[in-house]
C-alpha cells in the first residue's frame, strides 16, 4: 500500500477537525490582540489598553483606585455603544457615581451577589453567554484569602471561554490570583488623599467667624494613583509598544475630583464650606442638583 | 376565482391527538358525560373498524382490546379550530369559518406566491400538518364545491372549474351538510350519492323539500354559488392541556409545557408573529387542608380548586420554543406551584417578530435570546431583584436606584464624538484646554455598618467599625442632608468625608492586616434619627 502524500495526509486530517480547529496547520499567535482604551489615556500609553478576548487583573489594595479604573473602563466601553456586565460579588457599586462617571447604565447589566462563588457562577454564565463587551468581576471587596482558592481551572476556563470573542474580561482584585491566565495585570496604589481648603471669596465678619468655627471646612478633592504593570503579554495590533513584563512602569492618573460626590446631597449651594449641625435642616430639592 | 378548503376530519379526535402525539395512529374514542354516564362521542377510524360505535358507555369501549379513551375536550377543540384558521390566514386574507372542522380561503391572487393551485392546496397541507393536523385540501372554482371535495376525497383534490358534477358525483348522500331527516328522506328514495340527487328533476325535488330541495340539489350538481362570509381575524392565541393524572414534579411538566409551546409557536408561525408575554395557568389539584374548625368537628374540609398562574414577560419579542421552555422551566424553578398540577392553559401575548438586521457600524450585543436565558439563570443564582439595570431615581436618597429589567435592547449607537466634532476640536486646540479627569471610584457597604466615632469639639478623631479602628488625620464635613420627614423611612444625616490612618500602633488587627488598607479615604455619617454613626463606603 503507498504511503499518503503529505498533502493527502493534511486534507484529510483538516477534514477531520473541521468544525472544531478552523486552521490546524496555521500558527495563530495568542498574544496578538485587538485593543481597546480603559478610558485612561496615561494608562492606554503604556500598556495600549484593554485586550479583547483576554483577562486582565487589576489588582492593589482597598482605597487604590481598582474602582476607578473600573468605571473608568465601563464609561469607555459604553460610550462605544457596547454592552457590558459587572459581577459585583459584594454589592459595592455605585450607579449613581457611575452615571455621573459616563457609564450609560442601561447598557451594562449589573449582577449583584453575596458571595465569590456567586460571582464567579454568574461570571462564567455570563461569558458562555457571550455578546458583552465587557465583564467585569470585582472582587475588590472579597477576602484575599477567599479568592485565593479560587481552583486555577476556574480562571483558565474563563481564559478559554473569552478567547476568540470580543470579550474584554476584567477582574479587580486585592491580589493577582490568574497566574498566567491573565494577558495583562496592573497593580494600582494610591497616594493619601488631597483635600481642598475653604476660600471665602466675599470676605466678610461672619464667613470669616464660621472659618474659624469649622476648620474642617474643606473639601476632598481628588487621589494620585500610581498603576505598575505587573505582567503583559499583550502585543499591540496597532503598533503601540508593548509594556515588557516584570517592568514597572509608574503611570501617574489625573486627579481625580470627587466634587460631584458632594454634589449627590444636593442641599449645599456651595462645594465649600461646611454647615452648622446645629442649624435648621433643609429639604432636599425634588430635582437633581 | 378558485377556493381552496381545509376540511380536518375527525375534528374531535384529532383536536385530542394533536395536544397528545402519542396517540397518533391508535384507535382512539372520546367519551363524555357525567361520570357514571360515560357515553362515546367521538372514535377515529381505527377504533371504529375495531368495532367501537359512537353512544357506547365507558364501560363496553373498555372491553375492546387495545382502544384507547380519552375524555373529550372542548378546549382542546376551540384550540385546534383556532389553529386551523391561522393556517388559513397564513396563505390568505380572505378565510372563511365554515364550520368547526372547515375553512374556506380565497386563492385569488396567490398564484405569484405559489404558483398553480395545486401548490397553493399542497402548502396549506403541509402548514396545517405542522400544527398537528392531518387535513383533507380541494381546491375548485366555487366555495361549495371546494367545500363538498374536501369532505369527500382525502388529501389533495383539485377540481377542475366547470367540471364539478363529474368528481362530486361520486360522492356519497351524506357528504351534503344538512338535517337527517332529509337525508333520511333521500336514502329512502334509493338516493345514495349525489349523482342520483343531481339526476332528479328539480321542479319535483322542490315540491317534495321545499327550498332545502333546490339548495340540495344545486349542490349536488356543484353549481351552486355564493360568496365568501369573511372571518375577523382574532389575535388570541391560547393553548390547553387537561391531565388524567396530576403532575408534581417539574421533569414531566416540561413535557407538557414543552408540547404547548410548541403548538403556540407553530401557531405564531403561521402568522409571521412572536410571543411577547406568555401566560401560564396551572389549575392545581384540591388539597386537603386541616381547618381550624374542622379539627374541632374532627373532619377535614375540602378546598376549593386553586390557580396558580405565572406570567412570563420578554424584553424581545422571541419564537424559539425551546428558549422559551427553559424560561418557563427557571422561572418555574424559583417558584413552583405548591400542589399537584391538573390542568395547563397557556395564552400568549404577541408583537411583531423582532428585526435581526441592526446597523452595519454598531458594536455587536449580546443575542437577545441568549441574553434573556442567561438573565433568567442569573436570576435563579442571584435572585430575580439582583440582577438588570439600575436605574436612578429622582431622590437626594443615598441609594437613590431602584433595579430594572434589562429593557432588550442590545446594539446601542456610539456616544463617541463623530469626525466632524473632533475636527473642529482639533481646530480649537490652541485653546488652554482642561485636562481631562477620572471620576472618583466610590465602594458601597450594603447595608451600612456601625461605627463607634469619638468626637472632639464637633469633629470625628477616632473611628472603629469591623474590628478596624483608627486615626483621623483629615476630614470634611459635616455635610447635612435630609428628606422626605413625611414618610416613615425620611432621612436625616450629617456626612463627614475622613482620611483615616488604621497603621496607627495598635489599630490594625492581625485578622484583618491582610486585606484592609493602612489608610484609606472613607464617608461615614451619623444619623440623626437613630443617633447612631455608620459607615457608608470607601473611596477607591
Amino acid at each position: 500500500m503507498a504511503a499518503p502524500s503529505l498533502a493527502a495526509l493534511r486534507s484529510k486530517i483538516e477534514l477531520d477537525l473541521r468544525g472544531r480547529v478552523v486552521s490546524p496547520f496555521n500558527y495563530r499567535d495568542r498574544n496578538i490582540f485587538e485593543i481597546v482604551s480603559t478610558g485612561i489615556p496615561e494608562i492606554d500609553a503604556v500598556v495600549g489598553g484593554l485586550p479583547r478576548g483576554a483577562m486582565t487583573e487589576i489588582c492593589g489594595p482597598p482605597c487604590s483606585g481598582r474602582t476607578s479604573f473600573l468605571i473608568s473602563a465601563l464609561a469607555a466601553r459604553t460610550a462605544d455603544g457596547e454592552a457590558c456586565a459587572l459581577v459585583d460579588a459584594r454589592d459595592s457599586f455605585d450607579p449613581y457615581l457611575a452615571s455621573a462617571a459616563g457609564v450609560a447604565l442601561n447598557q451594562l447589566l449589573w449582577v449583584r451577589c453575596q458571595n465569590a462563588d456567586q460571582a464567579l457562577r454568574a461570571t462564567d454564565l455570563l461569558i458562555q453567554g457571550g455578546g458583552f463587551g465587557l465583564v467585569a468581576v470585582d472582587l475588590s471587596d472579597v477576602a484575599p484569602k477567599i479568592v485565593r482558592y479560587v481552583p486555577l481551572n476556574a480562571w483558565f476556563r474563563f481564559r478559554r471561554a473569552v478567547e476568540d470573542t470580543p470579550t474584554i474580561l476584567m477582574v479587580a482584585e486585592q491580589e493577582a490570583n490568574a497566574k498566567t491566565c491573565a494577558s495583562l495585570v496592573l497593580r494600582l496604589n494610591a497616594k493619601p488623599a488631597e483635600w481642598k481648603e475653604a476660600v471665602v471669596k466675599r470676605s466678610s465678619v461672619r464667613d470669616l467667624r464660621d472659618l474659624v468655627k469649622y476648620p474642617f471646612a474643606r473639601l476632598l478633592k481628588g487621589f494620585e494613583i500610581g498603576a505598575d504593570v505587573v505582567r503583559s503579554r499583550v502585543q499591540c495590533a496597532n503598533d503601540l509598544p508593548a509594556a515588557d513584563e516584570n517592568v514597572v512602569n509608574e503611570i501617574i492618573v489625573n486627579k481625580f475630583d470627587a466634587r460631584h460626590t458632594r454634589h449627590r446631597a444636593g442641599v449645599f449651594e456651595t462645594v465649600v464650606g461646611a454647615q452648622d449641625p446645629c442649624a435648621p435642616t433643609r429639604q432636599s430639592a425634588k430635582h437633581r442638583a | 376565482m378558485a377556493f381552496a378548503c381545509i376540511h380536518i376530519p375527525e375534528f374531535m379526535v384529532q383536536s385530542v391527538v394533536r395536544a397528545e402525539p402519542a396517540l397518533r395512529g391508535s384507535a382512539l374514542v372520546l367519551i363524555s358525560g357525567k361520570p357514571p354516564l360515560w357515553s362515546v362521542v367521538a372514535a377515529n377510524s381505527a377504533a371504529l373498524r375495531a368495532g367501537v360505535q359512537l353512544g357506547m358507555t365507558k364501560a363496553q369501549v373498555t372491553e375492546f382490546c387495545g382502544v384507547k379513551i380519552r375524555p373529550r375536550s372542548e378546549a382542546q377543540e376551540q384550540a385546534a379550530h383556532a389553529a386551523l384558521l391561522d393556517v388559513g390566514w397564513s396563505i390568505s386574507p380572505r378565510v372563511e369559518d365554515t364550520a368547526v372542522d372547515t375553512i374556506v380561503l380565497d386563492l385569488e391572487g396567490l398564484a405569484s406566491l405559489f404558483g398553480a393551485d395545486e401548490n397553493s392546496a399542497r402548502e396549506l397541507s403541509q402548514r396545517a400538518s405542522r400544527i398537528g393536523l392531518i387535513p383533507h385540501v380541494a381546491v375548485a372554482s366555487n366555495i361549495e364545491a371546494a367545500i363538498l371535495a374536501a369532505r369527500g376525497f382525502a388529501g389533495i383534490t383539485i377540481v377542475p372549474a366547470g367540471e364539478e358534477f363529474a368528481p362530486l358525483g361520486e360522492l356519497p348522500i351524506r357528504t351534503l351538510l344538512t338535517d337527517v331527516e332529509v337525508l333520511e328522506t333521500l336514502e329512502r328514495w334509493g338516493v345514495d350519492c349525489l349523482r342520483a340527487l343531481a339526476a332528479l328533476p328539480v321542479l319535483q325535488l322542490s315540491e317534495r323539500l321545499g327550498q332545502e330541495g333546490v339548495r340540495l340539489h344545486e349542490l349536488a350538481r356543484g353549481a351552486r354559488v355564493r360568496s365568501l362570509v369573511l372571518a375577523e381575524a382574532s389575535l388570541s392565541f391560547e393553548e390547553e392541556i387537561e391531565l388524567e393524572d396530576s403532575v408534581e414534579e417539574l421533569e414531566p411538566l416540561s413535557f407538557l409545557l414543552g408540547r404547548l409551546l410548541d403548538q403556540l409557536c407553530a401557531r405564531l408561525e403561521a402568522r409571521a408573529l412572536a410571543v411577547r408575554t406568555i401566560h401560564v395557568r396551572f389549575e392545581l389539584e384540591p388539597s386537603f387542608e386541616k381547618d381550624v374548625q374542622a379539627l374541632k368537628d374532627e373532619s377535614r374540609s375540602k378546598t376549593a380548586s386553586k390557580e396558580y398562574v405565572k406570567v412570563l414577560t420578554l424584553p424581545v419579542a422571541m419564537r424559539d420554543s425551546k428558549v422559551l421552555l427553559k424560561l418557563v422551566r427557571l422561572s418555574l424553578q424559583a417558584n413552583p406551584p405548591k400542589s399537584p398540577i391538573q390542568k395547563i392553559r397557556m395564552a400568549a401575548d404577541t408583537a411583531a417578530l423582532r428585526v435581526a438586521q441592526s446597523g452595519l457600524f454598531v458594536p455587536r450585543g449580546p443575542d437577545p435570546e441568549k441574553l434573556e436565558l442567561t438573565i433568567a439563570r442569573l436570576a435563579k443564582l442571584v435572585g430575580e431583584s439582583n440582577v438588570g439595570v439600575a436605574e436612578l431615581l429622582d431622590t437626594h436618597r443615598a441609594e437613590n436606584f431602584r433595579m430594572a429589567r434589562w429593557a432588550g435592547g442590545t446594539n446601542f449607537p456610539s456616544t463617541k464624538v463623530t469626525r466632524k466634532r473632533r475636527k473642529e476640536a482639533v481646530s480649537s486646540v490652541e485653546k488652554p484646554q482642561k485636562a481631562r479627569q477620572v471620576a472618583s471610584g466610590f465602594r458601597m457597604i450594603r447595608p451600612a455598618i456601625a461605627a463607634n466615632v469619638e468626637v472632639n469639639e464637633e469633629r470625628p478623631v477616632r473611628v472603629s467599625f469591623g474590628g478596624m479602628q483608627g486615626e483621623v488625620v483629615a476630614a470634611s464635613g459635616p455635610w447635612r442632608s435630609s428628606g422626605e420627614w413625611w414618610q416613615e423611612d425620611g432621612w436625616d444625616q450629617d456626612e463627614w468625608d475622613l482620611a483615616i490612618d488604621f497603621a496607627l500602633p495598635g489599630g490594625l488587627q492581625e485578622k484583618n492586616a491582610s486585606w484592609w488598607p493602612q489608610y484609606g479615604v472613607c464617608r461615614i455619617y451619623y444619623d440623626v434619627p437613630r443617633r447612631s454613626w455608620f459607615v457608608r463606603g470607601f473611596y477607591d
